[in-house]
């Protein structure tokens, strides 16, 4: 391919996007390319398509390409206790600064299908704080959300979250905390009434409440620096003086400036504690 | 003008991308990306490439601007990503059973850079690497690879030749020497 084919190419998926954006409302323009590009090309391929402007010309014409289309650049990969030196740390460190509020409210941005708020919850649940907190999980795709409002995970996957949930220093057995039916684990709704799963895109809406923690992890990677930015000033904003911030083990706060606004708690886990 | 290497290994690697950053000076000109697969709780083998040479290596954070001189490693269970003049990490499904997958690495470096890319697959026993040379080679970027029969697992260097015929083949011992003279000090 030579250079002006990529260009080409590029012109390709900033039209896709501006289609995207104007026919539908959803805005990928600020995301990063580079994965963007590669997750774009997936779904032409699926299609059988040979264009990025042939899956244009159906996403304006065939409106059911959409839904396929937004699953496949939402981000959905998600574990429960993912990085378990994260979730250990979150415990030990963030949840015994939360016993002073007599109200507790977490934001789990990029919640995906809610397995990072499930742990969350269990977490909050073992420091005996899960009756007096509300965990606000959102996604801009309403399809994950709705799989996440079901409380349940593939059983297939409990072997490693029993790991993981064992390493980030849980203090029961897991298998308390479900049941099986079929080849789904059900969460206890003891465990989930106290999560509030929205709709709220990172792109495009604004702060929605004040909040003692935000955790946004490995959601900001997909996005370019101007987006990084907007997201990281909607966290402080929305952000208690002297709440705390949780990110993914490689991001950091961006910009410098906004970084200021912030201390490490635990830098080796991206945890930051917002300055009074 | 070559201003950026991407650097693929699997098994052996360890050995293999030291060898290579012990022949490259603190003057070079280029970015060093690297791949190497891993386990998803390995944090060592940035701290032990660091050691090998003149070149500081550290794992990548997400959007670390790429900078002649140092060296950027895919973190343990992300793939690394090139994006303009930065890095970019995901945590998009492995390719090929592989996160970090080389094939990601060099298909990125190739649409950022283009013909400024010089791609090396060195030793692993697998395929990972072989459809992202090509790719870098249809970009006009320059495609290096390990002499299978001196790699400690010859089927990575081996799949990355029957994918790419065209591709430059060395040593190990001669490829890092070979970097220097295609991208050279900083004058």
């Amino acid at each position: 391919m030579s250079s002006s084919e990529s260009s080409v190419e590029e012109l390709e998926l900033e039209l896709l996007l501006e289609a995207l954006y104007r026919r539908h409302g959803l805005d990928f323009r600020g995301y990063a390319m580079a994965s963007l590009r590669r997750r774009v090309w997936r779904r032409v391929q699926l299609d059988g398509l040979a264009t990025i402007t042939a899956l244009t010309d159906r996403l304006l014409h065939h409106p059911d390409v959409l839904e396929r289309l937004l699953a496949d650049l939402s981000i959905n990969v998600t574990e429960m206790f993912r990085d378990p030196g994260f979730h250990r740390a979150l415990r030990e460190k963030v949840l015994p600064l939360l016993r002073t509020y007599p109200f507790v409210r977490v934001w789990n941005a990029g919640c995906s299908t809610g397995e990072e708020a499930y742990s969350m919850a269990i977490a909050l649940q073992e420091a005996g704080l899960l009756d007096r907190s509300r965990i606000y999980a959102t996604d801009m795709n309403e399809g994950a959300l709705a799989r996440a409002r079901t409380g349940t995970v593939p059983l297939a996957s409990m072997q490693s979250y029993t790991e993981n949930y064992q390493r980030a220093g849980g203090t029961r057995g897991f298998s308390e905390y479900y049941e099986v039916q079929g080849d789904m684990a059900v969460f206890d709704p003891a465990l989930t009434r106290n999560i509030v799963f929205a709709q709220h895109n990172l792109a495009t809406d604004r702060s929605f409440n004040e909040f003692h923690v935000i955790v946004c992890r490995n959601v900001m990677i997909y996005f370019g620096r101007d987006l990084q930015r907007r997201v990281h000033q909607l966290f402080l904003d929305s952000l208690v003086p002297l709440g705390l911030l949780g990110l993914g083990r490689k991001e950091t706060i961006q910009p410098p400036e906004l970084a200021a606004s912030y201390e490490p708690l635990e830098s080796a886990e991206k945890l930051y504690r917002r300055r009074s | 003008m070559i201003d950026l290497v991407a650097i693929g290994a699997s098994w052996g690697g360890l050995r293999a991308i030291s060898t290579v950053l012990r022949a490259l000076p603190s003057t070079f000109a280029a970015a060093v990306v690297v791949v190497q697969h891993r386990a998803a709780t390995d944090s060592m083998l940035a701290p032990l490439l660091d050691r090998a040479g003149a070149l500081p290596v550290r794992d990548a954070d997400d959007k670390d601007p790429l900078r002649a001189g140092e060296v950027l490693v895919a973190p343990a269970d992300y793939h690394l990503l090139v994006d303009g003049d930065a890095v970019a990490l995901s945590v998009d499904a492995p390719v090929r059973f592989s996160r970090p997958s080389i094939d990601v690495l060099f298909e990125t470096a190739a649409q950022a850079r283009g013909d400024r890319v010089v791609a090396v697959v060195l030793t692993g026993s697998n395929a990972d690497g072989a459809a992202g040379l090509m790719t870098v080679r249809r970009h006009g970027g320059i495609a290096l690879v390990q002499e299978p029969a001196d790699a400690e697992r010859p089927e990575m260097p081996s799949a990355a030749l029957r994918a790419c015929p065209g591709a430059q083949v060395r040593p190990l011992a001669a490829i890092g020497p070979e970097l220097v003279r295609i991208c050279g000090p900083t004058a």
